[in-house]
């Protein structure tokens, strides 16, 4: 559950859990959170938590919230942001994680009002059954989500095309292909001789339209080439490209539509 | 300076949400509680859930049919006029698919549904609601009932058809849910496209979508039955700050859950040379709908291969859940002819 860390020059005064649907902020004691300033607008802010989501709407005080040093009439929470609201800071923490909860906080589910169903629980209940093990301590989620923090393995290693699932979290791990080492072809005959095309976008497709195309693609675990449309089919090295993707490996000579090219990852 | 203020009313409404849809408990074997769940579903409504080519669990499965030509007289057949590709994946940290994808290309239907609850139910739920759509259609959306209707009075017809299924399927589900423990909970979220005349009728539920791609320029036509969704439309959230949200999947409308479901249905014009995606959110979660333009334009020749790069491609972001895409390509217009000439010609057809 999103918590919030209440602090004045730097002393921390106490840790309010967001438990509740509506957690109000203000200088009068009815607040859910009062802080006893003149800075203070009696009622000065709400925090509104959906599930797992917190927003914070200043409620048109006369001094204003700020949200990491800007101010804000409304905003989205995210994890460390920090609440100022005059001398007082509120540093908001919400370790859920985005992408990599476990498993089953993934699926999909149906949500319903209350009218139709039985009997109310807490507002935020988490989800799944096993939220209840993991809503105190949700920092230790990660060990149990099916994505390790450690970057995958060189790519440039011979992974084969279709990696088994055991080898899924390292995919998981890099979603961007940051790790991917960066790589370009080089025209070596015809017209284009000598120009170099960057391999910068997932998807780059070679050839002649209508004659003879392939695509190379940009992928966690390296570079593969396949085939997209034309009777003849591309070769690499001199051997024909089969119906599959194929993984290109450093100065690989490549040849469609007429065009020699060479494969090759940057230094 | 004037904000909107949080919505009162949508706070009132949304926010005590009941989670309903827990999983029940510990599966154990579960191949044993898909098996109880499929009799009880096939005591009950015939053997249409059996042949479920989806329906295996543990393994990777990607089916793709490509839509044969055959001939038919008069109009353009549907068949020669759209190529539907279809490719579903359980995904890199799921053990099973409980998504299911079935096409009927001889009258133009295509249905995708995303199931959930429970540990093999979900899958259940997803074959059902294919199954029962896809053939109810196949018997209520017949040449005999449409062929002398106007263009206008098809689309309506297709509509009310559409729904008409949908119950149908809601139902069935809802009931095998009810009667079998195995399957309590379980539900499906639904797309499906009827192509007729040069239109098509959409209908859909949760949060599975339709997108089309006319002219390069990719369009979502469904808006997902989520919690995310109305959380947008109501000003709460920005479409940006959505991706961060951390109430994805949470559907507020699932066939199966209620006895009661009503699908939202649109009537959209065809044009030759579009192209249609559906999808279940495993894909459009684990990519930006930029690079499945990106991919449906560089790869659009080769729409094999479109399908397989956008399942990868989902996959290679980290393949969180069940990934199904189905392409619906219009090679050619389908007009329905009308009138005299049209009947001459059908009689010497």
């Amino acid at each position: 559950m999103a918590k919030l860390i209440l602090s004045v020059d730097g002393t921390v005064l106490k840790e309010i859990s967001l438990a509740k649907e509506r957690t109000t902020l203000g200088r009068k004691p009815h607040n859910d959170i009062q802080v006893d300033n003149l800075a203070v607008s009696g009622e000065h802010a709400a925090i509104i938590t959906i599930l797992n989501d917190s927003f914070i709407e200043d409620l048109n005080s006369t001094n204003g919230t700020l949200v990491n040093g800007k101010p804000i009439k409304k905003h989205f929470l995210q994890n460390n942001d920090v609440i100022e609201i005059g001398k007082h800071k509120l540093k908001y923490f919400n370790d859920t994680p985005v992408q990599n909860a476990a498993a089953d906080f993934e699926r999909t589910m149906i949500i319903r009002k209350p009218s139709a169903a039985a009997p109310m629980a807490a507002p935020a209940s988490p989800p799944p059954p096993s939220g209840a093990a993991l809503s105190d301590t949700l920092t230790n989620m990660r060990p149990m989500a099916a994505t390790p923090a450690v970057p995958p393995p060189a790519p440039s290693a011979a992974v084969p095309a279709v990696a088994p699932p055991a080898a899924a979290p390292a995919a998981a791990a890099a979603p961007t292909a940051g790790a991917v080492r960066e790589a370009a072809i080089q025209v070596l005959s015809g017209a284009a001789a000598g120009r170099t095309l960057d391999l910068t976008k997932n998807l780059t497709t070679i050839g002649k339209p209508g004659v003879q195309v392939a695509v190379i693609t940009r992928r966690p675990n390296g570079f593969f080439i396949t085939h997209v449309e034309g009777t003849l089919f591309p070769t690499i090295n001199g051997a024909t490209l089969g119906g599959q993707a194929q993984q290109l490996n450093d100065h690989d000579l490549i040849e469609i539509a007429g065009v020699k090219m060479e494969f090759f990852f940057k230094p | 300076m004037a904000f909107a203020r949080f919505p009162k009313s949508f706070l009132k409404n949304n926010f005590k949400l009941l989670l309903l849809q827990v999983f029940n408990g510990f599966g154990w074997t579960l191949s044993g509680r898909k098996e109880r769940c499929l009799n009880t579903a096939k005591r009950l409504y015939g053997s249409d859930v059996d042949n479920q080519d989806q329906m295996q669990t543990g393994v990777r499965n990607a089916v793709a049919h490509r839509t044969r030509n055959a001939s038919s007289g008069g109009s353009v057949a549907l068949t020669d006029a759209l190529q539907i590709i279809s490719v579903s994946d359980p995904g890199r940290v799921r053990g099973h698919n409980e998504d299911c994808v079935e096409s009927r290309p001889d009258i133009g239907v295509v249905v995708l549904a995303d199931g959930m609850g429970g540990y093999n139910a979900g899958e259940v739920a997803s074959g059902m609601a294919t199954s029962s759509i896809a053939s109810g259609l196949a018997r209520a959306w017949t040449k005999a009932r449409i062929g002398k209707l106007s263009r206008e009075d098809a689309a309506a017809l297709s509509q009310s058809i559409l729904q008409e299924q949908v119950s149908i399927a809601n139902r069935a589900i809802y009931d095998t849910a009810q009667k079998d423990p195995q399957c309590a909970g379980m539900g499906t979220t639904l797309v499906v496209c009827v192509y007729y005349d040069n239109f098509l009728t959409v209908g859909h539920i949760g949060d599975s979508r339709l997108y089309r791609m006319r002219n390069d320029a990719l369009e979502q036509l469904t808006r997902d039955h989520s919690l995310l969704q109305e959380q947008i439309d109501s000003g709460l959230i920005t479409k940006e700050d959505a991706r961060q949200s951390h109430n994805k999947n949470l559907v507020t409308r699932a066939l199966g859950i209620d006895p009661e479901v009503e699908a939202e249905i649109h009537t959209y014009d065809v044009v030759e040379g579009d192209i249609y995606l559906l999808c279940s959110d495993g894909l459009n979660d684990m990519i930006e709908d930029e690079e499945i333009q990106m991919t449906m334009i560089a790869l659009r020749t080769n729409l094999d291969l479109t399908a397989q790069q956008l399942v990868q491609a989902a996959n290679d972001a980290g393949g969180r859940d069940n990934v199904s895409v189905m392409l619906v390509n219009v090679l050619k217009s389908f007009p329905v002819e009308r009138g005299f000439w049209a009947k001459v010609k059908s009689l010497f057809a």
